[in-house]
């Protein structure tokens, strides 16, 4: 999101930051590259946000997120949210801090080439080395894979690139 | 050079697109349902917890697929999404005869005997063909659709993957394993071709645009399976037989209508009920 934002945008933009990822809670929705746009008019607010997963069932839980913290900026009566089909979501759009902050939570952040040239490097989210070990493509969300590090002796989980 | 609807709006103003479109779309959304149902009844029974993580993570992206198509037709005016995945009735429904298949004797709550060679093989043929119409479908005259198939692609390409490393593995591995898996192929040859079939709208569907022909999804889909066959020592089928009856035009297995009635019956005590 590139535009200038009115101040009354400004508002929604960071009331958007505080709302966290319900599986993640470290990280926030636009730390996770989902803002796409925010649109006030007069008292009504729209949030355009750009869906991870199809089937991630935190899409419900966010959007209502989103809807309770943006109501209560004064001036603002009604938030519309609505989930994009363009731009898709990509998972380099997680933001540096956003990738700082997975760590944290101990995920590793995607990798930041393409997914289909082959196998991925992931860094353990512990201590760094890349001795790691694919265990399962799928993990416990649709956006994560298991892995196991073979220095630190950890398995941690690694978000998926798309 | 076809023309572009960039909009449900646009598509609701043209009704002979409109009904062509949305004849397409409850074959893409059905076929996702349909094998996403079969694929949870295999919750637990996977071989290891790690395929009942993996398997059941597909069978969650691939029901969100089908959600997603379904809430396009809703768009188009269509009904309710979720009231189009339960509340059709069975010669409504528009989905390939090979996604309806039993998993195998049994139900999944009682003495289930399903064959995890029919799973891998069946879905490795359904995602592979699933891949080549998304492929298309980027190509869409309606440019929704054309977004909605770049994002399902995006983390399809993990599930078709996954069907693959399980053939990779198994068919290097014993004899037993690899009979088991060339009874599976001929089983699911049973049925692949029900997945070209575009339907009674098939010709208008090439020509408005919205997909490329069944037989170029085809002929795409068996020279990779075919590849796929000979790099794992497994045996190729060679030419499917014809439909006898089509899926596409509602005609469906009584398996069918007992997954359907199983599918919807949360849903049918209340449809009111917000979720």
């Amino acid at each position: 999101m590139s535009k200038i934002l009115s101040s009354l945008e400004e508002k929604v933009r960071d009331k958007v930051q505080e709302v966290k990822d319900p599986e993640i809670t470290s990280v926030s929705l636009i730390e996770m590259g989902m803002l796409d746009d925010i649109e006030v008019n007069g008292s009504k607010a729209t949030v355009k946000l750009i869906p991870t997963y199809l089937g991630c069932p935190a899409l419900d839980m966010m959007e209502k997120d989103v809807v309770k913290a943006v109501s209560e900026i004064d001036g603002i009566d009604e938030v519309d949210v609505i989930f994009v089909k363009d731009p898709i979501w990509t998972s380099d759009r997680i933001t540096p801090e956003g990738r700082e902050k997975l760590k944290e939570f101990g995920i590793a952040p995607p990798p930041l080439h393409a997914h289909e040239q082959g196998a991925w490097e992931i860094e353990c989210p512990y201590c760094g080395s890349t001795r790691t070990v694919l265990d399962n493509m799928f993990g416990p969300t649709a956006c994560r894979s298991i892995f196991y590090c073979n220095k630190c002796k950890n398995p941690f989980e690694a978000i998926k690139p798309v | 050079m076809v023309k572009k609807y960039n909009t449900p709006e646009e598509a609701k103003q043209d009704q002979q697109y409109l009904d062509t479109l949305k004849e397409l779309i409850f074959q893409l959304a059905d076929d996702d349902l349909l094998i996403s149902h079969r694929g949870s009844e295999w919750l637990g029974l996977a071989p290891h917890i790690e395929e009942d993580v993996a398997y059941s993570s597909i069978t969650q992206n691939t029901m969100g697929h089908a959600a997603m198509l379904y809430e396009l037709l809703e768009e188009l005016g269509v009904g309710k999404a979720d009231d189009l995945a339960h509340l059709r009735k069975p010669e409504e429904y528009r989905n390939a005869r090979l996604v309806e298949r039993v998993n195998g004797t049994g139900d999944y709550k009682e003495n289930p005997d399903y064959d995890f060679g029919y799973a891998i093989i069946r879905n490795y043929a359904y995602e592979l063909f699933k891949k080549i119409r998304l492929e298309a479908l980027q190509q869409s005259s309606f440019v929704p659709l054309a977004d909605t198939a770049r994002k399902i692609k995006r983390e399809q390409y993990y599930h078709l993957y996954h069907w693959e490393v399980w053939i990779d593995q198994l068919a290097h591995s014993t004899d037993e394993a690899q009979k088991r898996l060339n009874n599976a192929i001929q089983k699911t040859w049973e049925d692949v071709a029900s997945l070209f079939d575009l339907g009674p709208k098939g010709d208008q569907i090439v020509e408005y645009g919205l997909l490329e022909s069944g037989e170029m999804l085809k002929k795409k889909f068996m020279d990779q399976f075919k590849a796929k066959m000979e790099n794992s020592g497994l045996i190729w089928p060679g030419e499917p037989q014809p439909l006898s009856e089509t899926g596409r035009e509602g005609r469906h297995s009584e398996e069918f209508v007992d997954a359907l009635n199983h599918l919807s019956e949360v849903y049918k005590m209340d449809p009111q009920a917000s979720w």
